[in-house]
């Protein structure tokens, strides 16, 4: 045992803005370092996406090639299938909120002499930026199914995916916030995740719609986050008129299409409104 | 007989009339202390006695019904990011990250405390080593023992040199040896690290690691003192009996030696002056036949049952007792 002369003592600083930005950065770098510690979920996440693009996409193909104008299927839910890729991996990232709770971490960090709001928006950016990687993935699978590898294309599902991680791992810890075990976490988010695909037009175009479906098609989120992708990959495919027309009809409102920038508008406004509710939920909790 | 020097330096924890109610059970009644810095301070009681929720309350996660309560002479209502830098805290629930390694948790908290990036690798194998788990470092927390992982909580407390260490049950659910030799290291780093140090425990024997106990029961203190004084308080030898009929031998205790016993964890207990010179008259006198019989110096235990008339499992039964019969009211009344 050393004498007390040597022992290296430390202060704790007052909180200024650069040590809550450090705590950010810190809870960001540690869903990172799980995430990459973690073979399981890497290999699943490789999985995923080829199960959904390939295996999905080539059985649908066989029913409906007269309707797609000579487009692959596959092309056409490229942008589908890569939204509900970050999407899972997102709601996956944000219950790693829960689990901390359950083994105890999530306390270490609640005691910590920094803002609520730091741990909050570390633990968001973390799981976004994994949930990106999914994302990245399965952009990684364009060229199989005839989307070019063109770089503002690339760039653009880029930024757009980010989006998307970004406002559902706000939603997953918002819900967080507030429903504590696991199981009843998966449930409740696996009761809106999986409506939000389906209604979403990841699947389908998003004109000619039944009125019901499309109006709970304009209310899903998920919308704003496909169609502008889906314009992205058309506007770099040479199809014809009629086929463009039919498959990348655009997200309209009372008739008046939506700007791509607005589309995305809505998904970042619904990220940061759900972080503040987490943020304040989690500030509020003794 | 106070061990620790009195100083002119403010308390390390200074404690007023604390209450604190989950809606109508009254967990902490109105408790009052102080800490003086550099001592080992103990609160000691069964289950359910308060004890958790006042090391909450005394590091700003549980917000105090009344009363007031300082923390290295900081506010922990209006004061908690003063307080919170100035404590370290080992929880009674593990609170590591198992999928990380030792040095990514250790580091990790260095971070979030905002430690001096150039002083943390040095801090870190100072507090490793002292713990013993300097080679252990890149091993992830999943593969640790119970005592190995306690052992790096406490260095991950004291990582950022706090003032006041909080020790929730450092020792719960370790075996012995573990448990001893964990308090070796919480003894050895209080004296390097000059840390005060505020434990729980419900282990009896450990509390007599302490400079002083508040022996806690119900959400009170009883008594609070050095464990020395404690015992010499009890002043008598502990004697159990067991015997064919205890209603009897309380009876003949009672009436031949005038001594009151009590029943407890199934023998007859009671207390008196000098324990071995007694024991020849009581075979003889009693008129029960006796088949075993033990004597003992008064430890902690007694002084608990002295002060409390229950042994502390005996409380901790009583206590889970009370509790099932709260959560059969609330689950056949509630809100109908
Ligand atoms: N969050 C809570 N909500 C309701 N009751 C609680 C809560 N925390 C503790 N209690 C109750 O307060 C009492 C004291 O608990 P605690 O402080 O954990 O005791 P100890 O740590 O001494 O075992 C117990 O009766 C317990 O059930
Ligand atoms: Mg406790």
């Amino acid at each position: 045992m050393s004498a007390a002369a040597d022992v290296i003592r430390v202060r704790v600083p007052a909180r200024t803005w650069r040590s809550e930005a450090r705590a950010i950065k810190i809870v960001w770098r540690r869903e990172l370092t799980r995430f990459v510690n973690d073979r399981m979920r890497i290999v699943t996440s490789l999985v995923q996406p080829l199960l959904f693009l390939f295996v999905l996409g080539s059985g649908l193909q066989r029913l409906s090639s007269a309707g797609t104008h000579g487009v692959n299927l596959k092309t056409f839910i490229f942008p589908g299938i890569l939204c509900i890729a970050v999407m899972f991996t997102a709601m996956f990232s944000a219950a790693s909120i829960v689990w901390d709770r359950e083994f105890g971490f999530l306390r270490e960090m609640m005691v910590a002499p920094v803002r609520r709001s730091s741990i909050v928006i570390g633990k968001c950016l973390g799981g976004a930026t994994v949930a990106s990687f999914q994302g990245v993935i399965v952009l990684c699978l364009a060229g199989a199914v005839n989307v070019p590898y063109d770089p503002l294309l690339i760039l653009g599902i880029f930024g757009l995916q980010l989006l998307l991680a970004f406002t559902i791992t706000a939603f997953g810890i918002m819900v967080a916030a507030r429903i504590k075990q696991m199981q009843s976490f998966m449930g409740v988010m696996q009761m809106i995740v999986m409506p939000m695909f389906f209604l979403s037009g990841a699947l389908y175009p998003v004109s000619g719609l039944p009125s019901w479906l499309a109006v709970l098609n304009r209310i899903d989120p998920l919308t704003y986050a496909v169609d502008p992708m889906r314009r992205i990959v058309f506007s770099h495919l040479h199809v014809s008129a009629a086929a463009r027309q039919a498959l990348d009809p655009g997200v309209t409102w009372w008739g008046w299409r939506l700007p791509a920038v607005l589309e995305a508008g809505v998904v970042l406004a619904l990220g940061l409104v759900m972080l503040a509710i987490a943020i304040w939920e989690f500030s509020t909790s003794e | 007989m106070i061990v620790v020097p009195v100083s002119s330096s403010p308390p390390a924890i200074d404690v007023r009339d604390l209450t604190k109610s989950f809606g109508d059970v009254e967990a902490v009644r109105g408790v009052s202390f102080t800490v003086t810095p550099g001592e080992v301070f103990g609160f000691l009681g069964p289950n359910g006695a308060g004890k958790s929720t006042t090391i909450n309350m005394l590091c700003t996660l549980v917000t105090p019904t009344t009363g007031s309560a300082y923390v290295a002479g900081y506010d922990v209502t209006r004061q908690r990011d003063d307080v919170r830098r100035h404590i370290g805290l080992v929880f009674q629930d593990p609170t590591l990250d198992g999928y990380l390694t030792a040095e990514q948790n250790l580091r990790l908290h260095a971070e979030l405390y905002g430690i001096d990036r150039a002083a943390i690798p040095a801090r870190m194998r100072q507090m490793l080593e002292m713990v013993d788990l300097w080679e252990r470092r890149d091993a992830p927390v999943l593969t640790f023992s119970g005592g190995m992982r306690r052992r790096l909580e406490i260095a991950r407390g004291l990582m950022h040199s706090p003032r006041v260490l909080f020790l929730d049950e450092p020792t719960i659910g370790l075996d012995p040896q573990t448990r001893s030799s964990i308090w070796r290291y919480i003894r050895a780093l209080q004296q390097t690290e000059e840390t005060t140090i505020f434990m729980t425990t419900h282990y009896m024997d450990e509390a007599e690691f302490c400079d002083r106990i508040a022996i806690m029961d119900r959400g009170e203190i009883v008594v609070l003192d050095t464990p020395e004084a404690l015992k010499a308080a009890v002043g008598a030898d502990r004697v159990m009996i067991r015997t064919t009929d205890d209603e009897g031998a309380l009876v003949g205790l009672a009436e031949r030696f005038e001594i009151e016993a009590t029943v407890a964890e199934g023998a007859v207990t009671f207390f008196v002056p000098s324990g071995e010179a007694f024991v020849p008259r009581l075979f003889a006198e009693l008129g029960v036949p006796i088949t075993a019989v033990n004597v003992s110096r008064p430890t902690l235990d007694d002084v608990f049952m002295n002060y409390t008339g229950s042994t502390i499992r005996d409380a901790e039964a009583s206590s889970a007792t009370e509790r099932n019969r709260i959560t059969m009211r609330v689950m056949t009344g509630g809100r109908r």
